[in-house]
């Protein structure tokens, strides 16, 4: 199985409209990304026989019946595993099994999301709870929140290891700064790291500017067999490695708040892939918060645990660093519809296909993608290629 | 003033949340592997073990970290700003999230050894917290 991976590619990345949608719905932006990326390699949703998808908020019920009765697809192949963020990462080594194996032939990944919108337009919480049914009862008693939950591990990662809030915040200014190349981004003016240590303390030790946008955003992938790709209209991208493995649900239960399951994960897809970490041209990581950047890139082995703060120092994952990451802008900077994952994928494959102007990293022909979901519970790493 | 979400008891937890409203604390122990759990299950999450007993725990344990929240998850966190969310790591092994109270957020530290004292929410729901001891 690990090999039969190299022979699926992805044909088709696209966004629908981001930012703030309020007159489109989540289903519409999900199906309008699908369109488009099934238009870059010039299939139509007939094509289309294995669908993955998941909706983690309201209507999102059996998430793939509903999208494929909306999209008119009837698969063969129907994945909604639902592990938060990671999942449209995940997604990618399911349907590279499923094609690899002729479980389908054409597989439609698609996400959509109105996040800021359902809010009315403002940020922050929602939670209208009374009582808490399930495991839950024993965290949201007390406050928990998604923010609560990264900032636990910050404030546990820097006092093993004196991680500082000026580290964190490297990663911030520096996908600021790969944002201002990125025409669709959501916030493009650049940022200091004194703009956010100056920035509204959230839960300490993270400020708002260490935190993910929510915005309105869907995006879809397309893949199909290599050999299917290469009589395509688009420029395939190989899937070389994957990986997917969850340690938790909630934060209290995290086995170790420093490590996420990207040292699962990153490891299978390296080892699939048969590459090293020098191997990677660029890192498509997902950033839900600056934490998340830093354990990541630590749990993925691209430095030793404690050294995450070292290594984005001096604006290393900066446009014209020697790490280029997050180069569309990321989850701090781009786009955030409470899930990010597919956004590493859609950005991982332009690179690697050199779509991507001026914010291009010259010459990437690796591009490593991580998606992490729930509160640092589940990750899904994949590593693309040029064909 | 808003209440926070509280506890719904179900088949795992009833008897850990009875015990709360009798301001005793009290953790699941598994009499096959002999391992404690955090947070209550039907079974045991080292074994899969359904022989479990409640014992008293100490009360006892550690700040394993924590977080000053400024920001009101749910409006009934709203008058209560800001609040020391934890994780302590009980005496016992297992780790549960709570709140740190009766002292200042900015002198919570991690390492810190903290005692369980119970906060009345309601008439039916009392949350176990902890303080410095
Ligand atoms: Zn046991």
């Amino acid at each position: 199985m690990a090999n039969a991976q190299r022979d699926v590619a992805i044909v088709g990345v696209a966004e629908s409209d981001l930012g703030r949608v309020p007159d489109k719905s989540k289903f519409q932006l999900s199906a309008e990304a699908s369109r488009a990326a099934l238009d870059e390699a010039g299939l139509t949703v007939k094509d289309v026989d294995g669908l993955l998808t998941t909706i983690i908020t309201e209507g999102g019920q059996f998430s793939t019946m509903l999208m494929a009765e909306y999209m008119g697809i009837t698969p063969r192949f129907t994945d909604s595993t639902s592990i938060g963020g990671s999942s449209f990462v995940a997604y990618v080594e399911h349907a590279a099994m499923a094609i690899a194996t002729g479980l389908c032939e054409v597989a439609l990944i698609c996400h959509g999301s109105t996040n800021i919108s359902d809010r009315g337009g403002k940020g922050g919480p929602v939670s209208q709870t009374t009582d808490v049914f399930g495991p839950s009862q024993f965290e949201e008693p007390y406050g928990v929140s998604t923010v609560g939950s990264y900032a636990l591990a910050a404030q546990r990662h820097m006092h093993q290891y004196g991680t500082t809030s000026e580290q964190l915040a490297e990663i911030a200014v520096a996908t600021r700064h790969w944002a201002s190349m990125n025409p669709k981004a959501y916030m493009r003016d650049r940022i200091t790291i004194d703009d956010v240590m100056n920035s509204r303390l959230i839960a300490s030790p993270l400020h708002l500017l260490d935190c993910c946008l929510v915005t309105d955003a869907g995006g879809a992938v397309v893949l199909t067999s290599l050999e299917r790709a290469r009589d395509l209209k688009s420029k395939p991208v190989r899937v070389l490695g994957t990986g997917e493995a969850h340690t938790h649900r909630m934060i209290s239960q995290m086995p170790d708040l420093t490590q996420t399951a990207a040292a699962i994960s990153g490891k299978l897809a390296f080892e699939r892939a048969g590459l090293t970490h020098t191997d990677i041209d660029v890192a498509e990581i997902y950033d839900s918060f600056t934490i998340t950047v830093l354990l990541t890139l630590e749990s993925l082995g691209f430095c030793k645990p404690g050294e995450g703060g070292a290594f984005v120092s001096n604006q290393r994952t900066a446009p014209g660093g020697d790490f280029p990451m997050n180069t569309q802008g990321g989850a701090l900077s781009y786009t955030h519809p409470g899930m990010f994952g597919i956004f590493t994928v859609i950005e991982g494959t332009r690179q690697v296909r050199g779509d991507c102007g001026p914010r291009q990293v010259p010459d990437a022909k690796i591009a490593l993608c991580n998606g992490t979901g729930g509160v640092l519970s589940s990750t899904g790493t994949i590593i693309l290629g040029r064909d | 003033m808003a209440l926070p979400p509280l506890p719904r008891p179900y088949q795992d937890t009833a008897p850990y949340w009875k015990a709360a409203r009798e301001h005793r604390f009290v953790i699941q122990h598994c009499t096959e592997c002999g391992e404690h759990q955090f947070y209550p299950r039907g079974v045991c999450s080292h074994c899969l073990s359904s022989d479990l007993e409640w014992q008293d725990a100490s009360g006892k344990g550690e700040v394993y970290s924590f977080s000053v929240n400024h920001r009101a998850p749910h409006p009934g966190f709203a008058d209560k700003l800001p609040f020391v969310l934890a994780i302590v790591e009980l005496a016992e092994g297992p780790r549960m999230m709570t709140n740190i109270v009766e002292c200042h957020p900015e002198s919570v530290t991690i390492g810190m050894t903290v005692e369980v004292v119970f906060d009345d929410v309601t008439e039916e729901v009392t949350l176990p917290k902890f303080r410095p001891a």
